[in-house]
């Protein structure tokens, strides 16, 4: 007994002292997989702020806006000429589900859009392997001028790794949540986005066209799958085993609640680092793998506690 | 009937008011099987107040909400501004001129009083998707310009005090008004009211009886209110049109309204 309770509560916490440099090398790893879990977790934020709809489909588009990009590439269109047309492929997506998914379905019940976005996710994954087949693809990140090199950190008589492709996976995770926080703070259009959320009918009734939110936010959402899509691939492969990873936004989003962009990145942090650390420290007791399934225990644990998570609007419910 | 006593500023006004904004004809509203509406015929005048009162579910939402475009109606012919509308929605109702508040007040609640009423200028703000990503140049200038109207509306209101005050914490009397304000920042050609003074205490009542006049004095906006207080509006509205069950039964002066036999015995409850 006395081992076990020493094994979990004070072993973990030696090594972490005696290996300084190890554990930094952790965390940082940790940290980059949180922000690419806030990044695709800000996807399904900004279209369930408007829409009131989770959007199945998100993880899809993550691996449909990657392999749109490397299918360009490969079919002879120079990389950033297919950058710029995925960003169009990923505005004709926004408008095509806007128009043909939502627009017939406005006034329906929730779980019915939720269901369409399944069906979304269907579509698109035929889709895909239609056009580019199912084998996995090397993501173009030396075209796209990603650094592909790493620093070493000599600290504390050790050497902490960091990848060029992470650091700028994190800068461009950073630059893109803030441009998405600003805009949504200081523009005419920022503003009537809040106001959907709050209020369909009364958006309306001030002549808010809930089409073109919708339109907007879907290309938003897009454009963050995109951004995903180029992370995840340039450190994995890109194939459609990728859309699993997007169901790490789930405890996510029940960490940072359903409708806070802050949530989804503090959520994704802790999501990130927990689920690394957990793996190296105390993962190794029952023999590994807890990096699987440790998130979603989290967050179960979490939900118990605050159910509308850490920065979600809390749900108070007249009787 | 006086729960109050106001005093039109300048004393009892004679306008023209010749130039017909939206004319009603024979419109009937059917959920199911329930007559919500059964033809309904009146009209509303540029520049006037027009109150729709009746008893407890005699379908003065439903009017409202056939008007603000919410309900299509089954049969009858709606004339706005002289054109004879077909289909209609809240936005396009909106994007026509026609403004309104809600029953129940349905404000951004997250937003602050400001955000609340700058929303009220989506319409009027035309700057596009590039230029609001952009955000400095045009978009910016267009925010400041429609900002500057705001705070007059803002301060005609009285509410500066709330400027940035998240709504949901604000009590229900300064809520109807900063839902007020976001109806006028749209400088609509009709406001809509629907019941303006429910649930507030006499001292609300006047101030929001006072706004209400005011808005229609300074603003010229047409108004359309209801209210199942009868007296508020007795002193308030030009006309009024009277509602029960879902029949017109009386159209005319408050003086005339008053004395109608049908709307004392519907307010009074006389067996049908």
């Amino acid at each position: 007994m006395g081992e076990i309770l020493y094994l979990i509560l004070i072993d973990p916490f030696v090594q972490m002292a005696e290996l300084p440099d190890f554990f930094l090398q952790v965390l940082w790893e940790g940290f980059v997989s949180g922000i690419l879990y806030a990044l695709i977790a800000l996807g399904f934020v900004l279209i369930f702020k408007a829409s009131g709809v989770f959007n199945f489909a998100q993880g899809i588009m993550v691996v449909f806006a990657a392999l749109s990009l490397v299918g360009l590439y490969e079919a002879g269109v120079p990389a950033f000429l297919a950058l710029a047309l995925c960003v169009l492929i990923m505005l004709g997506l926004a408008l095509g589900v806007e128009r043909l998914v939502l627009r017939p379905l406005v006034n329906q019940p929730d779980i019915i859009l939720f269901m369409a976005t399944i069906g979304l996710t269907y579509f698109l994954i035929g889709l895909g392997e239609f056009i580019f087949g199912g084998e996995p693809k090397v993501m173009i990140t030396e075209e796209l001028l990603l650094p592909t090199g790493s620093y070493a950190w000599e600290v504390m008589g050790g050497l902490v790794i960091f990848q060029q492709i992470d650091i700028a996976a994190a800068v461009i995770a950073v630059v893109l949540m803030t441009a998405l926080g600003l805009f949504f703070q200081n523009t005419r259009i920022g503003r009537a986005l809040r106001a959907v959320a709050d209020d369909h009918q009364a958006a309306l009734s001030v002549g808010i066209s809930l089409n073109q939110i919708w339109a907007i936010v879907w290309f938003a959402a897009g454009i963050v799958a995109l951004a995903t899509g180029i992370m995840w691939g340039a450190r994995s492969d890109v194939s459609f085993a990728l859309q699993i990873v997007a169901l790490k936004a789930l405890p996510v989003l029940v960490l940072g609640g359903l409708t806070s962009v802050p949530g989804a990145i503090v959520g994704g942090l802790i999501i990130g680092v927990g689920e690394k650390i957990g793996e190296i420290y105390w993962g190794s007791m029952i023999g590994g793998g807890i990096e699987g399934w440790l998130a979603y225990f989290i967050a179960l644990a979490f939900l118990l506690v605050r159910p509308q998570g850490l920065f979600g609007e809390r749900i108070i419910e007249r009787v | 009937m006086g729960l109050m006593t106001l005093e039109r500023p300048g004393g009892k006004r004679r306008r023209h008011l010749d130039e017909v904004l939206l004319a009603l004809e024979g419109v009937s509203l059917r959920f199911g099987g329930v007559n919500a509406l059964s033809d309904i015929s009146f009209d509303i005048r540029k520049g006037e107040i027009r109150a729709i009162i009746g008893p407890n579910g005699a379908g003065k939402s439903s009017m409202l909400n056939v008007i603000n475009g919410f309900y299509q109606p089954q049969e009858g012919t709606i004339r706005w501004k002289g054109r004879e509308r077909r289909r209609m929605n809240p936005y396009l109702a909106a994007s026509t001129g026609i403004g309104r508040t809600f029953q129940n007040i349905a404000l951004f609640k997250g937003m602050s009083t400001l955000d609340n009423v700058m929303s009220g200028r989506a319409l009027k703000m035309r700057r596009g998707l590039f230029w609001q990503l952009v955000w400095i140049g045009p978009a910016r200038r267009e925010e400041i310009e429609h900002r500057r109207r705001v705070e007059e509306i803002i301060d005609f209101l009285e509410i500066e005090h709330i400027r940035r005050t998240p709504v949901g914490k604000l009590p229900y009397g300064l809520q109807k008004r900063v839902e007020l304000a976001r109806a006028l920042a749209m400088e609509p050609e009709l406001l809509l009211l629907d019941e303006p003074m429910a649930g507030m205490n006499l001292e609300e009542k006047e101030d929001m009886a006072r706004f209400i006049l005011e808005v229609n004095e300074q603003f010229g906006t047409t108004i359309a209110l209801i209210e199942h207080d009868i007296g508020v509006v007795m002193d308030l509205s030009d006309r009024i049109v009277v509602l029960d069950y879902g029949r017109m039964i009386a159209d005319g002066t408050p003086q005339k309204v008053r004395r109608e036999q049908a709307v004392i015995d519907a307010y009074l409850g006389v067996a049908h």
